[in-house]
Parts: structure tokens; sequence; C-alpha cells
């Protein structure tokens, strides 16, 4: 009996967090597919349900759309990964834990810091004219901030540092004594990291750039500041939508849009999760 | 053939494994002296067991011996070899940690297989390896249980398999019990030694705990603030301290008030003892060092249960089985301890009056401070 109320008390408890979750994320999902499988007659108003707002989706400039947005989202998160882990690797290796701790509450604040005000830093740094643009177009001439090249730079801004909070907790979790086990089983250091360190990191790299990819995938503001929406993106195509800015009435087809980044970023978050479980069962046993 | 047959070969004098020589190692650590000028020897297949306060440098030895750490003097040595500037994976020898340090994602036989695999053995031979270690362990038929599915015990089990399956030179034990439950640590205690005497290999184990060090070790190093007090086997260790603080460290010692009345002779609890080692000036008042077992008690009278030397009043009975260790309190507010069979211990209740009877055996002094 003392059980069940033990019970019962625990699921009272995260009861409000439930309610919320159902609220804010829940009856959204529901409204995004319900729209985006039905269509209204704009003359005699009626809904039917149907694929056509899917099929568009994935037709024609939304495709392209789609296919700038996974080609981006990859880009920035490749180049975010393997900075991050690198980043992550020396702060692990750090020994000043008020360096650490400022280093984390850093990360935790910039990997949250995209958007409008983002775009404008970089804007008003190296914007279309002036020394640091001259410096980067020596390298690369056709470098813009209003291209794709210029957005793939900006990203890795806020996704370094997700990347960093989401490897820093694995590599503090590598102990020292397995590095030592394995020398003393007549390892070298690349054998550790090939064999023991790797393999035990790994799933919690691959979460790493799993959540980066999803994260710049769903990205919107930074983009459309810097671009005004002239690189295909989905986030940016779905505003565009909604707002009424191609077609008006297309509300439908900007759910659907909408749903294929939710089945992204769903798929993202089902391969994310083990790997994090499976990196969680190992470093803390 | 089979794993232990091909440990190590025994050579002409019948002992397997090699010797193994620590001399003069010194390590700072800022103002921290943890070794200070360090010396140990060990003999091919001995085991030896470092023993010693927290903090006395013995971790810091068997780190240096293991590769994990170099002295700012000194040398260690194999068979005379010097392998002070080998690196850790160059140096043959097998560890088994504290926490176990098994490696989480692979399974025991894994674990095991993991030092003949940097070796380039076959996989059907590490396999064959492991099983044949795991069951030398008691681990037979769990070499696919990965480490989280297995307890304290077992883990450690796993990890002295997979110390021993690269036929180590020289096995380096860092407190390998001290993170198991007494019952566990009692029986895997006894294994590491049958298993350290089957393969007759040269081990150095390090632990704080006195009765684990004096049950398996060949001979004790007690250490004290980075040196050597003393390296000894156990029975002499205990029965002839060579220092104080020997004596104090292991085992338990009362320390009886007494003056010296002669050449090499002591007076204490009204009785003359001969004194063995170091002896202060006729006349020097000093402690008297008496194992709990050497001292015997008698009837006392109630009236001088308070006054005369060596006299006092059961404070306490701790039954341990076939002893009971009597607490008692002498006159001046000293305490001492009595070790009596049970049956002749039940003589002197709580409260009674005794007299202590040292055995009349030499006995060492210290000079009181």
């Amino acid at each position: 009996m003392t059980r069940l109320f033990t019970k019962l008390g625990a699921w009272g408890a995260v009861l409000p967090l439930l309610g919320y979750c159902a609220i804010a994320l829940g009856f959204p999902v529901w409204a995004i597919l319900w729209e985006g499988l039905h269509q209204t007659n704009p003359t005699t108003q009626q809904t039917t349900v149907t694929f056509a707002n899917l099929t568009a989706s994935w037709h024609g400039i939304y495709l392209t759309g789609l296919l700038t947005s996974l080609r981006l989202s990859l880009l920035s998160s490749v180049i975010s990964a393997v900075v991050g882990l690198f980043a992550a690797y020396a702060i692990s290796q750090s020994r000043g834990r008020y360096f650490k701790q400022a280093v984390l509450t850093a990360s935790g604040v910039l990997a949250n810091f995209g958007g409008i005000p983002l775009a404008f830093c970089f804007i008003a740094t190296i914007g279309t004219g002036g020394v640091f643009l001259s410096w980067i177009q020596n390298v690369w001439p056709s470098f813009s901030l209003e291209t794709f090249s210029g957005v793939a730079l900006v990203y890795p801004y806020f996704l370094v540092p997700l990347m960093v909070l989401t490897t820093l907790p694995a590599l503090d979790g590598l102990r020292e004594q397995w590095k030592e086990a394995s020398a003393n089983l007549g390892g070298t250091s690349r054998q550790y990291w090939r064999h023991v360190g790797g393999p035990l990191l790994l799933p919690a790299a691959l979460g790493g750039f799993v959540l980066c990819f999803g994260s710049a995938f769903a990205a919107y503001a930074t983009a459309k500041a810097l671009t005004s929406g002239t690189v295909p993106l989905v986030t940016t195509q779905i505003a565009n939508i909604l707002s009424g800015n191609v077609i008006a009435g297309e509300d439908n087809l900007g759910m659907a849009l909408a749903f294929n980044t939710i089945i992204i970023c769903g798929l993202m978050m089902a391969v994310y999760l083990p790997l994090r479980k499976r990196s969680a069962k190992w470093l803390e046993s | 053939m089979s794993v232990i047959a091909s440990a190590p070969a025994q050579d002409a004098a019948g002992t397997r494994g090699v010797s193994l020589e620590l001399s003069g190692l010194h390590r700072s650590f800022g103002a921290t002296h943890a070794l200070a000028g360090f010396d140990l020897a060990l003999a091919p297949g001995e085991l030896v067991a470092m023993l010693g306060p927290s903090g006395c440098g013995k971790t810091t030895a068997l780190r240096i011996v293991a590769g994990f750490d170099r002295p700012d003097l000194g040398a260690v040595s194999l068979d005379g070899v010097d392998l002070t500037p080998l690196p850790a994976n160059k140096r043959d020898m097998g560890m088994v940690f504290q926490s176990y340090s098994l490696f989480p994602h692979l399974t025991a036989g894994q674990n095991v297989g993991y030092g003949p695999r940097l070796r380039k053995v076959s996989a059907a031979e590490r396999d064959r390896q492991a099983e044949e270690l795991l069951e030398l362990v008691g681990m037979a038929g769990m070499a696919g249980r990965y480490p989280h599915q297995l307890s304290g015990g077992q883990q450690q089990r796993v990890a002295l398999a997979r110390a021993l399956a690269v036929r180590p030179k020289v096995l380096l034990l860092d407190e390998p019990l001290s993170a198991l439950d007494a019952k566990v640590r009692l029986q895997l205690r006894d294994e590491i030694r049958r298993i350290q005497q089957e393969f007759g290999i040269t081990t150095l184990f390090v632990t704080h705990d006195q009765e684990e060090a004096l049950s398996m070790a060949d001979r004790v190093a007690v250490m004290r603030a980075g040196k050597l007090e003393q390296c000894a086997a156990p029975a002499e260790l205990y029965d002839r301290p060579a220092t104080a603080f020997v004596a104090q460290f292991v085992g338990t010692m009362n320390h009886l008030p007494g003056q010296v009345v002669g050449a090499a002779k002591v007076r204490v609890a009204d009785r003359e003892l001969p004194v063995d080692g170091a002896c202060p000036a006729e006349g020097t008042e000093v402690n008297v060092l008496l194992r709990p077992e050497s001292l015997d008690l008698e009837p006392a009278a109630e009236a001088s249960a308070a006054g005369r030397p060596g006299e006092g009043q059961v404070m306490l009975a701790t039954f341990l089985g076939a002893t009971t260790r009597l607490t008692v309190r002498l006159g001046d507010g000293t305490e001492a301890k009595a070790d009596l069979p049970s049956h002749r211990a039940v003589e002197f209740p709580v409260g009674s009056a005794v007299r202590l009877a040292p055995a009349p055996r030499p006995v060492l002094v210290v000079e009181r401070g």
C-alpha cells in the first residue's frame, strides 16, 4: 500500500511537467500532422484528408530546400563535432577546476546564442566589406556571409559549445586507470585510443554530432537574418509559406514541411538517446 | 599447453620469476617527499607486501615500478637490468588496480584477451587462454559477461586473470581487496596467494591492511615517510620489530611505564625483564612495548587495585572467539590490553582487581618523552 502511494506520489510530481510537454510539444506536433494531412478547398471550404501536401514537400524547390538543409547541417555539424571534440578533450585535461566550470558555463550560454544576435555579431564583424572580409577573401575569394558557406561558418559558433557540452561528461568519465591498465598490458597511446578510449567515447561523440546536426537543421533565425532567404532552407521555406510570402493559402504545405523537420529531428533523437544511454552505462559504471 | 605450464619457466634453483630491486628511490611532489631513499629487493617468486600508513609512499613506489611515474633519483631493476628509462608498456608487468579498472565496453573474456590481442595472438588462441585463465580465477563460463554484470569480487578476479594473461615478469597488486566486502576479501586473498604460488611469479603487493599483509606475504615491508622501516617475514616482523614504529604499527601493542634497572634490564609491572635491542642508561624512564598475548593477569587484592605498579581494574572484556581481550586500567591511568584464552578470561570479570604478569621474554623499550 505504501509503495502504491509512493508510486502515485512520484507520478503526481511529474504530472505538471507531463502536462506542459503535452501542451507545448504534443499539441503542436498533433496540429502540424493534422493540418499537413488535410486540405481545405477555398471555394467550397470543404476539408479533406490528403497526402498532396506531403508529396509536394518532397518535390521541386522544397526538395532543394530539404537537401540544402541536410547539406548545411551535415557540413556544419561535422566541423563542429571535430572542433568541439578536440576542444572538450583539451578542457577535460585541464587541472583548473574553476577554468573548467567557467568554460562549461560559457558553453551553456554560447550553445544558446543563435538567431538574430549571432547573425548581427557576424555581420558587424565581417559584414559585406572590411578588413576581416578581405582577409578571408584572400584565401577564399567566393566567401560571403550571405551564402551557404557564410551560414556554414556561423553555425559552428553555437554548435561547437553544444558539442563540448555533450561530450565533456564522457571525456571526464574516461578513467586514467584504463589508460594505465592498457599501458601495463603493453599498449601504446595509439592502441589505447583505438581499442579503449575511442570505442568508449564513440557513442558520446556520435550523440553529440547527431545533436549538432538536429540543432543545425532546425535553426532558422540565424540563416534568415544572414541570407534573407536567398539560401533555400526548410526552416526559411516554412516561415515564408506560413507568413504568406510566396502564395497565400498554402499553410498546410508549410505544416507538411514542418512535419518533415519533426521527422528528421525525431530520427536524430532516436539515434542520440540510445547512444547516450550506452555511453552513460559504460562511463558511469 | 596450459597457461600455467607456459608461465615463466623454472630456473636451476627451482624458482620461477625474476628478482626485482628498488634502490635509492626518491620522489617529491612539490614540497612533499613521497619517497626519500626507498630500497627494497624481492627474490624470484617472492610475494612482498608494502605496508604503511596513508601517505607513506607505498603506492608511489608501486607506480614507479609499473612505469606510471618516474623517480627523481634511484632505479628499478629486474634481474639486474635497469628498467627505469623504460615506459610502462615495455616493462612486462601485470597490475591489478584497487578499482578493478576493467574496460567497460569489453566482456570478461575480451578484457583478459586484451594484452594477448596487442601481442597479435590469434583470436582463437586468445579465447582459449581467456577461458583457461578465467577458470583459474574461478570465473569459468563467465567470459561473455560485461563488467557491469559482475560483482566487485568477480571483477577483481577478471582483473587478475587479465594481468596474468600477458605472462608478466612481475605482478603488481595495488590494494586489490580494499574495495571488496569482508567475506569476498578473505576468499580472494587465499586465491591470489594460491595463484601467485602456482605461477611462482614475483609479486609486489600494496596494502594498508596489516592482516592482509601478514597473512599473504612472504615478507612485509613496513614503510614510513617514504623510507623502509623494516622488511621481514610476518612472524619476525610481529615478534621482533626492528623499530618502535614497526612495533606500534603492526598488531596491537601495549605501552607500559617502566624503568631501566641495569644492563639491558627493565622493571615493568613489578617485574624485571630483559631488553631486546637498544637500551637507555640505567634509571631512565621508558615505555615498555608488550603484545596483548604477552600479558597474563593474576588476581589482585581489592584494596591495592589502584596503588601498586602493574595493578588495576578490568574495564572491558571483548570476546574474540578462542581468546578474550581484557582491557585493564592501571593506577596511573594507563590502559593495558591482555589476550587470555576465553575459558580463563571468565576468571576476571569486568570490575575485578588484577595484576599484570608480563611473560618473561625480551621486550622493546622506548624512552618516555
